[in-house]
């Protein structure tokens, strides 16, 4: 038995935790009923994580389209001050997470503490952008003729991710963040093999002050999930960094049912600084004229 | 009481015609393997003959234009770049009577527009670009930013050369090369900004035209030489493009449909207004993908606004485009007119009534009356659905939050309108449009200062601006802040 289970004394039976989808604020089973077996780098059982359904996923976006006007609406400073949250409370689990990355991924435990360390200051890093990229994105345009004209950033919509497979903490915060930090919300596909983090994660998102429907997250097969929530027609951006290269292609294909903004980011080093294309691919630009006069 | 006013055209006989125009390849007029015709829109006759280009034409002019940007463009310094485009648009300020008339000739737009609109924009976005040429690394896409390459673009039949500038200007500020397509109904202006290309010594190969129809623009967006897409034109054929460029992996900008809200509250200054919403669908015959096609007004006033709107209407002169007393001008393609009668019978079978001003239309040519249709429902197909011509729907709405959802309520957003004395009013209305340009007391500007483009099925990318410039960067790996390259 996995150590996951067992981070107790010998001879005390552990409490174990239920693995479940992350809808709207609440951990629902899937709506299907199933279930799918996780296990640990070497093969042993982990846990049985929800499999989710094109129903579960369906509803992800509905929670996730009905958190946007709020979340959207919220203060740069106020959504900053949430993300900072996030990074807060993660600190505070940061055995949990560096034992559930060691788990997944076999790292040692030094290596699993420093992925660990990189996501939460991932977190901070783009706490600080939520009230700067209006900044650097936007603009006084000065136009010919008697106007006032502006252009600002606006969050696209409702993003669906699909997590990178390999780095189920690091690289899952890495493509969460910067699509929450401008106003979207989304609805996130974890790695497959390696979806408990992601879970665990979702527990830190209930528990700080991201507006439930904010991320939502799904664990199951990604090549099942992903086509509902590329053909999804209010969805309105999607990253297939998660799918494997014939499928991203497909999910491309897909995504131009409505013209998604589709995210297709070279594969990088995810302790790298993440540079902001991947911020500034969910955002739109709006451009605002008035007339000057009495 | 009507006013009879002389006839004021402008002469024709600044433009200078060919009987038969090739392709501009390499710099140079070229014969292709098939032609087509052009005609004036409001008269039907034959304008010229023009070259159909086939698979291997487009093949020869990726190629001159991929020789070009490796031998010529890409390793030219932005300085010496920007001076070409500086040229190129002096050569359209000097030629721009020239350039009008034939615009108005084979678009069927006002002269009036051709001249005071689409030209002058056309020579500003050359001159705004040629700008940048030499000052990319200080625009924020790194301290080095890099063309892409080989851009195919295909352009619209609405504002031929105004949407050539947009495609072309950018493109060549950042050191790409460009094969572009016009569109098979209006290809003229294009082939005579060719010959600009020639007078302003451009690099041969550096622009490169081909025109034909849609078999030329697929076989153009499909070729594995092109680095970059750029169209404007249809959310139909730009879904097709995003498809293709799904598989291709090439960088692609769409600028497509929309169904823009209009919305007058109850405060606004109504004479302004009525001005608004004429311009907003009636300026270019409504073929304007950022028209006010969806008029929301506000219940209060929207009696009082539709008695001014309908008599402004009548004072709308249609006509001789070439007249430069002529308001509305005419549709595009016989096609197009068949487009826009066929939703004009749907709205009224699906109970909207249908008002048109009273305007006597020309026997030849393509031509429709600027018309209004009220008691529309949302679920109604002229609600809905682009119409690209001079119909304007129109609903009500009691409170903001419900023009907001109403307005929203589109796959559509490129573009709104807002009408009113209140400021914040007009702050708020303006951030929860969703829609990439909002137009407050005023509609329709444009100007290569000002990102143009839209959000959500209106396409992907901005154009104008420093926005714009990224359509055309290599910013893969680079950062506002250096980022993972530093």
């Amino acid at each position: 038995m996995s150590e996951l289970t067992v981070a107790s004394e010998a001879g005390r039976i552990a409490v174990r935790k239920t693995y479940k989808l992350y809808i709207g604020g609440a951990f629902p089973r899937s709506e299907s009923g199933r279930s799918y077996m996780v296990s640990d780098y070497s093969g042993g059982f982990l846990a049985n994580a929800a499999l989710a359904s094109r129903k579960d996923a369906r509803d992800a976006v509905v929670a996730a389209r009905k958190a946007f006007p709020g979340w959207s609406g919220a203060t740069a400073y106020n959504r900053g001050q949430v993300l900072y949250r996030v990074a807060e409370l993660l600190e505070g689990r940061r055995a949990q997470f560096a034992t559930e990355v060691r788990m997944a991924t076999g790292a040692s435990p030094a290596r699993a503490a420093t992925e660990v360390d990189a996501a939460i200051d991932r977190w901070v890093w783009y706490a600080g952008w939520a009230d700067k990229i209006a900044q650097v994105r936007g603009s006084a345009n000065p136009v010919a003729g008697p106007y006032f004209n502006f252009s600002v950033p606006e969050p696209c919509g409702v993003v669906a991710v699909l997590a990178p497979q390999d780095s189920a903490l690091l690289g899952l915060v890495s493509v969460i963040a910067p699509a929450v930090v401008s106003g979207n919300t989304c609805v996130v596909v974890a790695s497959e093999r390696r979806p408990l983090p992601a879970v665990t994660l979702a527990e830190v998102l209930a528990t700080s002050d991201v507006p439930g429907g904010v991320v939502n997250v799904l664990t199951g097969a990604v090549a099942e999930i992903s086509p509902w929530l590329a053909s999804h027609m209010d969805v309105n951006a999607i990253d297939v960094t998660g799918a494997p290269g014939a499928l991203a292609d497909d999910m491309a294909v897909a995504a131009a049912g409505n013209l998604k903004r589709v995210v297709r980011l070279p594969a990088g080093d995810w302790e790298a600084e993440p540079g902001i294309e991947r911020m500034t691919s969910y955002l739109e630009t709006k451009t605002v004229w008035h007339p000057l006069g009495n | 009481m009507r006013f009879e006013y002389a006839p004021a055209p402008e002469s024709r006989s600044v433009v200078t015609l060919r009987d038969s125009y090739g392709l501009f390849i390499g710099g140079q007029f070229v014969s292709g393997s098939s032609v087509f015709k052009t005609i004036s829109p409001a008269t039907e006759e034959v304008l010229a003959e023009v070259t159909q280009a086939g698979p291997e034409d487009v093949d020869r002019a990726v190629a001159a234009a991929r020789h070009a940007y490796e031998r010529t463009w890409s390793v030219m310094g932005g300085r010496e770049r920007g001076k070409y485009l500086f040229r190129i648009a002096r050569l359209i300020q000097e030629r721009s009577r020239e350039l009008a008339v034939l615009e108005t000739l084979d678009n069927g737009k006002p002269i009036r527009e051709s001249r005071d609109v689409d030209i002058p924009l056309a020579a500003a976005h050359f001159f705004y670009h040629a700008g940048w040429a030499d000052k990319l690394s200080y625009a924020g896409f790194g301290p080095s930013p890099r063309p892409l390459g080989v851009a195919g673009q295909v352009i619209p039949w609405n504002f031929p050369l105004l949407m050539l500038a947009w495609k072309i200007a950018p493109a060549l500020a950042c050191g790409n090369t460009v094969v572009l397509k016009p569109a098979e109904t209006t290809p003229l202006t294009a082939l005579l900004f060719a010959e600009i290309c020639q007078q302003a010594e451009l690099p041969p190969g550096v622009v490169n035209i081909v025109t034909g129809d849609g078999a030329t623009g697929h076989a153009l967006v499909a070729h594995p030489g092109i680095d970059k897409v750029a169209f404007t034109g249809s959310t139909e054929v730009g879904k097709e493009i995003a498809r293709i460029c799904a598989v291709s992996g090439q960088r692609v900008t769409l600028e497509l449909g929309g169904k823009a809200a209009n919305i007058v509250f109850d405060d606004a200054p109504l004479d302004q207004a009525v001005e608004g919403i004429i311009n907003g669908i009636f300026f270019n015959q409504g073929h304007v993908c950022c028209a006010g096609s969806r008029l929301l007004v506000q219940e209060s006033v929207a009696d009082e606004l539709l008695t001014a709107l309908k008599r402004r209407m009548e004072r709308l002169r249609l006509g001789d485009p070439l007249d430069k007393n002529t308001d509305v001008g005419a549709v595009n393609s016989q096609a197009q007119l068949e487009r826009i009668e066929a939703f004009a019978a749907t709205g009224a079978e699906e109970g909207a009534e249908r008002w048109s001003a009273r305007c006597p239309l020309p026997d030849r040519g393509f031509w429709f009356p600027p018309t209004v249709f009220t008691g529309v429902s949302q679920a109604h197909r002229i609600a809905q659905e682009e119409i690209f011509g001079p119909v304007l729907s129109v609903l009500t709405f009691r409170t903001p939050d419900e023009a907001i959802v109403k307005a929203n309520n589109t796959p559509y957003g490129l573009s709104a309108g807002v009408w009113s004395e209140k400021g914040s009013l007009i702050l708020s209305m303006a951030s929860r449009l969703r829609a990439g340009v909002v137009w407050a007391n005023t509609f329709n500007r444009f100007d290569p200062a000002s990102p143009f483009g839209g959000y959500k099925e209106s396409g992907f990318g901005r154009e104008g601006g420093r926005h714009g410039l990224e359509a055309y960067l290599d910013i893969h790996g680079t950062s506002v802040l250096g980022g993972s390259d530093v």
